[in-house]
């Protein structure tokens, strides 16, 4: 599965409850305001053990638009609309945290 | 692959219904297939063609109308939730007449149907990706 999160982890609960949900063969993609929990902050280490297995993505255009390029925790991968629409065919359902 | 798109929020107040423009766009530009965009709640709002963004923005509604989704049949697959579209005053002409209402705003590049349209684009298509706040 291919688990969506559009909200910063310091707005809303929706990463949590996706980390609380996700099993060992889904991945996470960030978009827009989600690209926040890419970023090297108190919260990173949230997802750490998730990015260093290499599943955790995050929407260039939205963490370009946010600054936070520069900043990027470890072992995020960028993916650009092209890559979007290739985790969504690759991994089946997709689920929005909205 | 067959795709469809589930969008939940207006233009220009949430990020959700340029997100959902950007990934249709590749994925048409990738050869695939979307099957239905469905516009739901606030959603729905994106189907007005009384917008008119300044002339340095983008045009969000215009852009939906421009990928020129469509069936075989020639119908306009971006579809508006007719319950949600009716609350919000965003009409057609059969509904704007149906309901004595002089005047109707909703952009010939989208219908008004129901909450079936979502289902079956649900059921018919091979993914559904949902965007909202």
């Amino acid at each position: 599965m291919l688990h969506i999160v559009n909200k910063s982890s310091f707005e809303r609960n929706s990463l949590k409850s996706c980390l609380n949900t996700i099993d060992d063969t889904s991945v996470m993609l960030l978009i827009e305001d989600g690209v926040i929990s890419a970023a090297k902050n108190t919260n990173a280490p949230m997802i750490a053990d998730l990015a260093v297995q290499g599943r955790v993505y995050a929407l260039q255009g939205d963490v370009e638009a946010r600054g936070i390029s520069s900043k990027l925790a470890d072992n995020i991968k960028l993916v650009g609309y092209a890559g979007f629409v290739d985790l969504v065919v690759e991994h089946g359902t997709a689920v929005s945290w909205v | 692959m067959k795709i469809s798109i589930q969008v939940n929020e207006g233009p220009y107040q949430h990020q959700a219904s340029d997100t959902a423009y950007q990934f249709a766009k590749a994925a048409i530009e990738k050869g695939h297939e979307i099957f239905r965009v469905f516009f739901y709640h606030d959603g729905v709002n994106n189907a007005s063609r009384f917008t008119l963004p300044p002339q340095d923005d983008r045009n969000v509604i215009n852009q939906w109308a421009e990928l020129g989704i469509k069936n075989a049949d020639g119908e306009p697959e971006l579809v508006v939730c007719i319950a949600a579209a009716l609350r919000r005053g965003m009409l057609d002409e059969s509904e704007a007449s149906k309901n004595d209402i002089n005047g109707n705003n909703l952009h010939p590049a989208f219908r008004i149907s129901g909450l079936g349209q979502l289902i079956e684009a649900g059921i018919k298509s091979d993914r559904l990706v949902v965007f909202g706040d």
